[in-house]
């Protein structure tokens, strides 16, 4: 009798338990989780797992936004019962360079552009333009402007008696 | 960003003169100012307000480079010399031989820009070389 029993309640183990554990299962879970995070910018960096419902979502996110995004799109995932969030946020990409023309090109262009002001020399060295001499106000307006236009690192009238 | 505090003026105005392409950035004390100037207008009060917050540019902590949109091929110059005649070269550089004259106020032709400081241009005589932008004002 006792035997019947414990066959009977293994039977029911064997077909009842797996019902119990209602809802999606984890390796579901775990492509609905990511297909929802690859949907939105941000995450490209991240892994997903899932054990018995609880998310963990490790590596890095784009930015904060992402970041503070993130709990609830996975949350809004069908089975999901907790998120562990264990991303960090992603370094910001280095600000844009200025584009500072080669030497040559602009020594080149510095000679074009201060041919018609005698009286004014202008050397270049590392990108910067270094002037010298002596111009009239309003040709020296001109002339930063064409300067300018040729992309220095810097265009340096230290050396120039603006008349 | 203290830089980009100095010249705020002028930054904004830029912005709201709908300077397109606008970029700024701030590298090792200089500010680099980019862009596209809806028209020569808007690029004479940028400068203008660059003179204003740092006369006759002394400070050097700015490189402005902001060009008026590109005219589009056919566009009509006038010759803006102080008053001689403007050079007209075989290339674009004052290394390249003279091949022409277009006399000063004079309107030639832009038949291409081959870089903001040469355009190659065709005067009333119809000859076609490269002149130095700077003394050819685009008739609007």
């Amino acid at each position: 009798m006792k035997k019947l029993l414990v066959a009977v309640g293994l039977l029911a183990a064997t077909y009842y338990l797996p019902a119990c554990k209602s809802g999606p299962k984890d390796a579901d879970i775990k492509t609905e989780v990511q297909a929802a995070l690859s949907a939105q910018p941000g995450y490209m960096g991240v892994s997903v797992e899932v054990a018995d419902g609880v998310v963990t979502v490790d590596g890095e996110v784009a930015d904060p936004a992402a970041k503070s995004g993130l709990q609830s799109r996975v949350e809004s995932v069908k089975g999901v019962k907790s998120v562990k969030d264990n991303t960090s946020v992603a370094a910001p990409p280095p600000p844009a360079e200025p584009v500072i023309a080669a030497d040559d090109p602009l020594t080149k262009g510095v000679a074009d552009a201060v041919k018609d002001y005698p009286g004014v020399t202008a050397t270049v060295n590392d990108g910067v333009i270094a002037l010298s001499g002596e111009i009239k106000a309003a040709d020296w307006k001109k002339l930063k402007k064409s300067l300018d236009g040729l992309r220095p690192k810097k265009t340096d009238p230290a050396g120039l008696k603006i008349k | 960003m203290a830089l980009q505090d100095k010249y705020r003026e002028l930054l904004d105005t830029a912005k709201t003169a709908g300077v397109s392409n606008f970029q700024v950035i701030e590298r090792d004390g200089v500010l680099y100012i980019d862009g596209e100037a809806p028209s020569g207008a808007v690029k004479d009060q940028l400068w203008n307000l660059y003179d204003k917050i740092d006369p006759n540019f002394l400070a050097g902590d700015v490189v402005m480079n902001v060009n008026v949109a590109a005219s589009a091929p056919g566009t009509k110059a006038k010759v803006t010399t102080e008053k001689s005649n403007l050079n007209i070269r075989k290339g674009p550089g004052t290394d390249q031989p003279v091949i022409g004259k277009a006399a000063h106020h004079s309107i030639v032709t832009l038949v291409s820009k081959t870089n903001d400081q040469w355009w190659l241009v065709r005067t009333e005589q119809g000859e076609e070389g490269y002149a130095y932008a700077e003394y050819l004002t685009p008739e609007a």
